[in-house]
C-alpha cells in the first residue's frame, strides 16, 4: 500500500453513472447467458410441440402438438420417478456424508484447512467417467468391495454389486459430493465460533449446541448443497448406463438416446418435463426451508 | 463432558471426514494403479500385470491424444472467455446497486439448476433450429462450455468480493487513489484468488463435461467423448495414464500455490 502515489481525488462520479457501469459490466455475461440459455430453452419448448412425424432430414413443423407430452409421459413415466427417487436417495446420502466433512474442514482442519478443501475439488482434473469407470472395477463381481460384504454376510453368497440400484446410487453419491461440500462448508466457514462457545457455556451438551447453533445457522449452506446435488443427479445417465442395466435406466438415458435418433419433438417433451418437475420441487423445497437468499 | 471425551468427540468428526475423503479417493486409487495395467483381454477391469508400457506410450490408442488436445484448447479458452464475463459480473452484482438485481441473481443461478441433459438438448435444439446442425463441433462445444461456467465463475468470485473488507478501499480512497488506481492495487489483488479459483473451477468443469458436450459436438471428439466411446468397446489403460497425469497435476498446481501462500505469509509475519 506504501506504493501508492497521492493524486487529488477525483470528483464522486454521479449515481446515474454508476448504474450505468453496473448495466455495461452485466452486459457481455448477460447476452451470452441470453442467447445461449434463455433462447435454447424457448427453443426446446418450442420443440417440444413440434410435429412428431417429422425428422431431421425433412425438417419438423410447429403443430403446436400438445399431445407429445401426453405420450411422453405415459411412455417414460417409469423411469421419470426412477430418476427423482435415485436423485432423492443420492441427495440423502450426499449430505449424510458431506456434512461431516464440511464440518472437519470448517472446524477441526487447522492450517489444512486450504489443502483438504483442495482434495475435494481434486478428483475432478480425474475425467468423472473415469472415475465412473473404475466404481464399476471397484464394485465388480469378483472384486474386494463383494468379497468383503459377502465375507461379513451383508451380501449372500450370490448377491452382487455391480448392475444394481445399489450401484447407480453409490456412483451418483460420489459424483456429486463435492458439490454439496462446498456449499456447506461455505456456509459453516461463515459462522461465528462465539456462537457455539456461547451454547457451550450455557450447559448445552456438544449434540444441543449442534442441533440449536450450528445446523440452523448453516442452513443456506444445506438448501444450496442439496439443490446442487439433486439437480444434476436427476438428469444423469451416465451412472444408470455405466454401472446399472435397462432396469435402472433413468430419464436422461432415454432423453439421450431419443436426441441421438433424431425424435425431438419426443426428447423435448421429456426436457420440458423434467425441467419442470425439477423447478416445482425446488421452489417448493425452498419455501419450506425459509431461504430466499439461494447462493 | 470430560477432557477425554471432548478429545474423542473432536477428533471422532476429523476421522469421519477422513474417511469421506478417502471414499472420494477410492476411485482415484484405482485408477493410477490401472495405469501401469498390462491387460491380457480387450474388455478387462481386472489388474493383470504391471508395466512402464502405458505411461511411455501415452499416445498409443489411435484418437486419444487428438481428444486430449481438442478438451485441452476447448477448456484454455473458454476458461478465459467464462472468466472475464463473470468477473464483470461478479463486480456488477456486489459493488453496484440497480435495479433488477434479485432477478439478475436469478437469472445467474438458473443455469446452475438446470440439469446438463436439458442444458444440452436445449441448445442442441437452438443449433438445429437455426441451420446449425451440420456444423456442429468446436465453437458449439465451446459455446455451451462459456454457457455453463459463466454461473460458476460469477457465484466464487462473488463470494470472494462479497468476503472483503471495503474499508480498505475507502482508505486507499482517503490516501487520494483514484477509483483505477484503488481497483488495480486494491480491489484487485484482494479478489485475484477468488478469479483463480474461478477459472481453475471452469477449467475443469470444461475439461470434464460429457453430458452437454456430448449433444452439442458433432464429429468432434473430446477426451471425455473418448473415454465413453472406448468403455463400450475396449478401455486403453493409457486412459488411466490421462486422468492420473491430470491429477497429479491439479494436485501440484494446488499444493504448490498453498505452499507459496504460506511462505508469504510467514515472510509478512
Amino acid at each position: 500500500m506504501s506504493a501508492l502515489v497521492p493524486v487529488p481525488a477525483a470528483g464522486k462520479p454521479e449515481r446515474q453513472g454508476r448504474r450505468l457501469t453496473a448495466y455495461l459490466l452485466l452486459l457481455p455475461g448477460g447476452l451470452w447467458l441470453l442467447l445461449f440459455f434463455v433462447v435454447p430453452i424457448v427453443s426446446l419448448l418450442a420443440a417440444s410441440l413440434y410435429d412428431p412425424d417429422g425428422s431431421i432430414e425433412a425438417g419438423f413443423s410447429m403443430t403446436w402438438s400438445w399431445h407429445n407430452y401426453v405420450d411422453a409421459l405415459a411412455d417414460y413415466a417409469r423411469p421419470f420417478g426412477r430418476s427423482l427417487w435415485y436423485a432423492l436417495l443420492t441427495t440423502a446420502f450426499c449430505l449424510l456424508l458431506g456434512y461431516p466433512l464440511a464440518y472437519a474442514i470448517a472446524f477441526k482442519a487447522g492450517r489444512w484447512k486450504n489443502v483438504m478443501l483442495a482434495l475435494v475439488i481434486a478428483p475432478f482434473f480425474t475425467s468423472f467417467l473415469i472415475r465412473t469407470l473404475s466404481w464399476k472395477m471397484l464394485l465388480s463381481d469378483n472384486g474386494f468391495v463383494v468379497d468383503a460384504l459377502k465375507a461379513v454376510h451383508i451380501l449372500g453368497s450370490d448377491g452382487r454389486l455391480l448392475a444394481t440400484t445399489a450401484a447407480v446410487v453409490t456412483g451418483l453419491t460420489y459424483n456429486f459430493l463435492p458439490f454439496m461440500v462446498l456449499p456447506l462448508y461455505a456456509s459453516l466457514e461463515k459462522i461465528d465460533h462465539r456462537l457455539i462457545e456461547a451454547g457451550g457455556d450455557l450447559f448445552a451438551g456438544p449434540f444441543t449446541t449442534f442441533r440449536t447453533v450450528t445446523l440452523p445457522l448453516s442452513m443456506p449452506g444445506v438448501v444450496a448443497g442439496t439443490l446442487l446435488t439433486f439437480i444434476p443427479a436427476a438428469g444423469d445417465y451416465i451412472n444408470a448406463q455405466l454401472l446399472g442395466t435397462p432396469k435402472q435406466r433413468m430419464i436422461g438415458n432415454d432423453i439421450q438416446r431419443l436426441f441421438a435418433a433424431g425424435a425431438y419433438p419426443t426428447a423435448a417433451a421429456l426436457s420440458v418435463t423434467l425441467m419442470a418437475a425439477i423447478v416445482v420441487l425446488v421452489l417448493f423445497y425452498v419455501r419450506r426451508s425459509g431461504t430466499e437468499e439461494l447462493v | 463432558m470430560t477432557r477425554v471425551g471432548r478429545w474423542i468427540g473432536r477428533h471422532l468428526i476429523l476421522f469421519a471426514g477422513l474417511l469421506v475423503l478417502l471414499y472420494l479417493f477410492a476411485p482415484i486409487f484405482v485408477v493410477m494403479l490401472m495405469s501401469f495395467n498390462e491387460p491380457k483381454s480387450k474388455l478387462s477391469y481386472t489388474f493383470d500385470g504391471f508395466t512402464w508400457e502405458n505411461w511411455q506410450h501415452p499416445c498409443r490408442p489411435s484418437g486419444l491424444c487428438e481428444a486430449v488436445s481438442v478438451s485441452l484448447r476447448i477448456g484454455l479458452v473458454a476458461t478465459v472467455i467464462a472468466t472475464a464475463l463473470g468477473t464483470l459480473m461478479a463486480f456488477a452484482m456486489v459493488r453496484r446497486r440497480f435495479r433488477g438485481r434479485s432477478a439478475t441473481n436469478l437469472f445467474i443461478f438458473l443455469p446452475m439448476a438446470s440439469p446438463e441433459i436439458v442444458l444440452g438438448s436445449s441448445l442442441l435444439a437452438l443449433f438445429v433450429s437455426s441451420g446449425f446442425g451440420g456444423r456442429l463441433g468446436f465453437w458449439t462445444i465451446l459455446i455451451a462450455h462459456v454457457m455453463f461456467c459463466l454461473s460458476f465463475v460469477v457465484v466464487t468470485v462473488k463470494a470472494r468480493l462479497t468476503g472483503m473488507d471495503s474499508r480498505l478501499e475507502q482508505a486507499a480512497m482517503d490516501l487520494y487513489a483514484n477509483e483505477w488506481q484503488t481497483f488495480w492495487r486494491i480491489t484487485f489483488p484482494l479478489v485475484f484468488p477468488g478469479i483463480l479459483a474461478a477459472a481453475l473451477l471452469s477449467f475443469s468443469l470444461s475439461f470434464d463435461d460429457f453430458i452437454i458436450t456430448n449433444l452439442n459436438a458433432g464429429t468432434t471428439v473430446t477426451f471425455p467423448m473418448f473415454v465413453w466411446g472406448s468403455a463400450q468397446r475396449d478401455i486403453p489403460p493409457q486412459i488411466n495414464v490421462i486422468g492420473t497425469a491430470m491429477f497429479l497435476l491439479a494436485l501440484v498446481l494446488v499444493l504448490g500455490g498453498e505452499l507459496a501462500r504460506r511462505r508469504r505469509n510467514a515472510r509478512v509475519r
